[in-house]
């Protein structure tokens, strides 16, 4: 029924703004499900819509949003990075360590975390586009890899040590009053946004995604832009770790287990298609919010932890029934 | 058809009357009357989207009808499923088989129906008839065996097998041979025949004209989701049955340009690779449009992805305008100034998910540091869209939403865009419509009357003694022989493909 309404009314759009529009759905069917989320909290909890909450919120979201955006890059290739959530908690703990143990200023420090990040891509990208290892296996294997580290390095224990400053990185205000967490968001996903549909690096992920054997026929260096997605991941998981630790101000070797789910979660929430060749940095951020507004109206209204789970997995069926429908939908169109 | 013929006629084991099936927005099939004879082969002609695919998921209850009667030796027929209209004994044929690979043979064939009771398989009863049937369709190969590593013919007679499993009274195969060899195109056509003897009524859908005059007995034209006729095969010739299917004269399928042929601009030597291509050399002169053809496997697309560096070859070289050059990747390739439209449009040529514009420029990006130069890109859309008369409503369309002529002109300008002067077009009408085809073949044309060098690959043999100025005929990885235009005829094409006579 409403598909059919739907139908008749964009068959009389100009074709141009009709494709655009087609684009456009999948993300105003997250969008949607955001705004409702948000007004049916700030109706139903007068704690919500507090600066208190929000900026709770905002600085929770940062890390899987960061990370999810790397992601992104990945699963538009048509791969998958499992090994965010190691890789953050290794990161964390390394970059901790560069700043309690060795002494390395701040700045210095979280650079360092985020290469360490960088570094585990690198071997990703390197186990995907030149030993030809499936994506899945690849960063399966990092996980654990990435974890087992993390253990080894910290004896399992919780590490400490940076400065006072490193706290701001994920719970700072600026001056007028804006989280440098959501800044950060911001300032990622304008990076993202760019890279996606502004450089070589970006379009080559789409049409490697949407067509590998017509990228490399075309003369694109494959597995240069593969190994450098997996790269960027590895680096922004690693960033995210660094801002997961400033919160807590210690590297955790346990943090971030089972959030590359989270982040994998944000992301086909957020329109991009598991096949490769779909996804955008918005419906990625509109699902990283969404996921964090559910675990924080969960919160607000004692909704028992367990059935968080139970409504996020809701949610992604959902998100990707509806993907897939309105797919067949174009598809039945142009027959 | 006369009403001497009508009254002759046998009673028709499908009548469709006056069937439509409407999609949002489209007529796919338009008030359509259709019959169907026993043992008769009755060829579906018609240009992609005419609606012939449609009309055969009416025929097999995939689809719904949004109006209309379909009877079946004279009663009418309810609409419940595929699965109904099987038990009825109407069977298809897809393009892209239903078989589970890691079942056997036999397995497949009676998948759902197996022989046994209370759940419990008899697998003896179910190996002997599978061992009929596939006699039935001239296979030769134990039922025990796993499906996997079965050719594409023989999935496909498997396939058939499947449907003479259920008795089928009508069998629709659509676009049966699009990945065939021509030895087992004769074979299939074999096997067609046989059925038809046995009273089946074969319904076939086709829009490959060769095919058609071979074995159609009756043909019946489409489009627009209309039927413009129905005509036995006997009072077609080419000319008369493009006409119907295109709804316009098309006075050259094949425009030949007259070129000034030049120098030679390529000049592969001794290209090996495997199995696959045996000591291969060729020329190529700037303004000829040269031919690969040959059998299917023969090693045609296989030579031209060698000298593209799409493979990694064992030894050969590779001269360009007199001077030896590694090529080794596609990259290298496009740079040496080298295309190559691949045979697989959809698998291997356009990122479909992308718009026109971004498979446009993909082999050649206007970008600086790493940027995309998004005006640039645009303009060079726009230009080659009007250049090569691209139908899309916009640049930024998706390439999965064009027809399969405008799907080719997409990866034309692509290469068009990297300055290529040595092109390969390897089986460019594959899929396109006829009125495309002579729209490509124009093109093509034009492209060597600019000076370029071209390899035109194709499986039909007319499109080559037409357009090229000189053929090269491959055989089992080797170059069998090579004509030149003056001395064209099938007959010779033929031979040095088969090795039926050896060069003279």
């Amino acid at each position: 029924m409403i598909s059919n309404v739907l139908t008749s009314i964009t068959q009389r759009l100009p074709d141009a703004v009709r494709d655009r529009l087609y684009d456009a759905v999948s993300q105003l069917a997250a969008g949607g499900a955001l705004l409702v989320i948000i007004l049916f909290l700030s109706i139903v909890s007068p704690d919500f819509l507090t600066a208190d909450n929000l900026f709770n919120v905002g600085s929770q979201v940062a890390y899987t949003a960061v990370m999810a955006i790397g992601v992104t890059l990945v699963i538009i290739t048509a791969g998958i990075d499992l090994s965010v959530g190691s890789v953050a908690a290794l990161s964390g703990v390394l970059g901790v360590m560069m700043m309690g143990n060795l002494g390395l200023p701040v700045p210095l420090g979280i650079l360092g975390g985020t290469l360490v990040g960088a570094g585990a891509g690198l071997v990703n990208g390197l186990l995907v586009s030149v030993a030809g290892l499936n994506p899945f296996i690849a960063t399966l294997g990092m996980l654990t890899v990435a974890r087992g580290l993390s253990y080894i390095v910290t004896d399992a224990v919780a590490v400490f040590g940076a400065p006072d400053s490193f706290r701001l990185l994920g719970q700072g205000v600026l001056a007028g009053g804006i989280p440098i967490p959501v800044l950060i968001i911001i300032l990622v996903a304008l990076a993202g946004y760019v890279v996606l549909n502004r450089t070589r690096l970006g379009r080559y992920a789409y049409a490697i995604g949407s067509n590998l054997e017509a990228a490399r026929l075309s003369g694109i260096p494959v597995r240069r832009y593969l190994t450098s997605v997996y790269v960027i991941s590895g680096a922004l998981a690693g960033f995210g770790g660094m801002i997961a630790a400033s919160r807590v101000a210690s590297g955790q070797p346990n943090f971030g287990i089972g959030l590359e789910l989270d982040v994998i979660a944000a992301v086909v929430i957020g329109g991009a298609s598991l096949f490769g060749g779909q996804g955008t940095i918005l419906g990625t951020l509109i699902g990283a919010f969404l996921i964090a507004l559910i675990r924080n109206g969960s919160v607000l209204l004692d909704v028992n932890t367990y059935y968080q789970q139970i409504i996020i997995g809701v949610v992604i069926w959902l998100a990707v029934y509806w993907d897939q429908f309105r797919r067949k939908r174009l598809a039945a169109e142009t027959e | 058809m006369s009403s001497a013929e009508t009254e002759r006629a046998p009673e028709p084991v499908i009548r469709l009357r006056n069937i439509s099936k409407e999609f949002p927005g489209v007529l796919a099939v338009d008030e359509v009357d259709l019959d169907i004879l026993p043992g008769e082969v009755h060829v579906v002609a018609g240009e992609n989207g005419a609606g012939k695919s449609t009309l055969m998921k009416l025929l097999s209850q995939v689809e719904r009808p949004s109006a209309g009667e379909i009877e079946l030796s004279g009663a009418p027929v309810e609409f419940h499923g595929p699965r109904h209209a099987q038990n009825l004994g109407v069977a298809m044929v897809y393009q892209e088989f239903a078989l589970a690979p890691d079942l056997s043979v036999a397995e497949n064939l009676f998948m759902g129906r197996e022989p046994g009771r209370f759940g419990f398989v008899n697998r003896r009863a179910e190996t002997s008839e599978a061992g009929e049937l596939l006699e039935r369709v001239g296979l030769d190969l134990s039922p025990t065996r796993p499906v996997a590593g079965l050719t594409v013919a023989e999935q496909q007679r498997v396939e058939i097998a499947k449907a003479l499993a259920i008795e089928a009274k009508v069998m629709i195969l659509d676009e049966p041979t699009a990945t065939l060899t021509e030895r087992e195109i004769e074979e299939l056509f074999g096997v067609i025949r046989s059925l038809t003897d046995e009273g089946i009524a074969v319904l076939y859908i086709s829009h490959r004209l060769d095919e058609i005059f071979r074995i159609a007995d009756r043909v019946t034209v489409m489009r627009d989701g209309k039927v413009v006729d129905t005509v036995p095969a006997g009072e077609l010739d080419e000319n008369k049955l493009v006409r119907m299917m295109v709804g316009r004269e098309i006075t050259d399928l094949y425009p030949k340009h007259e070129v000034e042929i030049k120098d030679v601009v390529l000049r592969a030597t001794g290209i090996c690779r495997g199995n696959v291509l045996k000591d291969c050399s060729f020329e190529m002169r700037e303004g000829e449009i040269l031919g690969f053809a040959g059998l299917v496997g023969a090693g045609r697309t296989e030579l031209a992805r060698a000298v593209f560096g799409a493979d990694r070859i064992e030894s050969g070289s590779i001269e360009l305008d007199g001077r030896e050059v590694a090529v080794g990747t596609p990259q290298r390739a496009i740079e040496a100034g080298i295309g190559y439209l691949t045979e697989d449009r959809k698998g291997e040529g356009l990122a479909l998910q992308l718009g026109v514009d971004k498979n446009i420029t993909l082999a050649n990006l206007p970008a600086s540091f790493g940027f995309i130069d998004l005006g640039a890109e645009r303009r060079v859309a726009e230009r080659q869209r009007e250049r090569l008369d691209i139908r899309t409503p916009s640049i930024r369309r998706a390439v999965r939403m064009l027809s399969g002529g405008n799907q080719q002109k997409v990866v034309v300008a692509r290469w068009l865009e990297t300055k290529a002067r040595i092109l390969f077009f390897d089986e460019p009408t594959r899929g396109v419509d006829v009125g495309a085809k002579a729209e490509i073949f124009q093109l093509i044309g034009g492209l060597a009357e600019e000076g370029r060098a071209i390899v035109l690959i194709s499986s039909y043999l007319p499109e080559l003694l037409n357009m090229c100025d000189r053929i090269l005929v491959m055989r089992e990885g080797s170059v069998s022989g090579e004509i030149s235009r003056n001395e064209f005829s099938e007959e010779r094409v033929i031979a040095l493909a088969t090795g039926a006579e050896e060069a003279s």
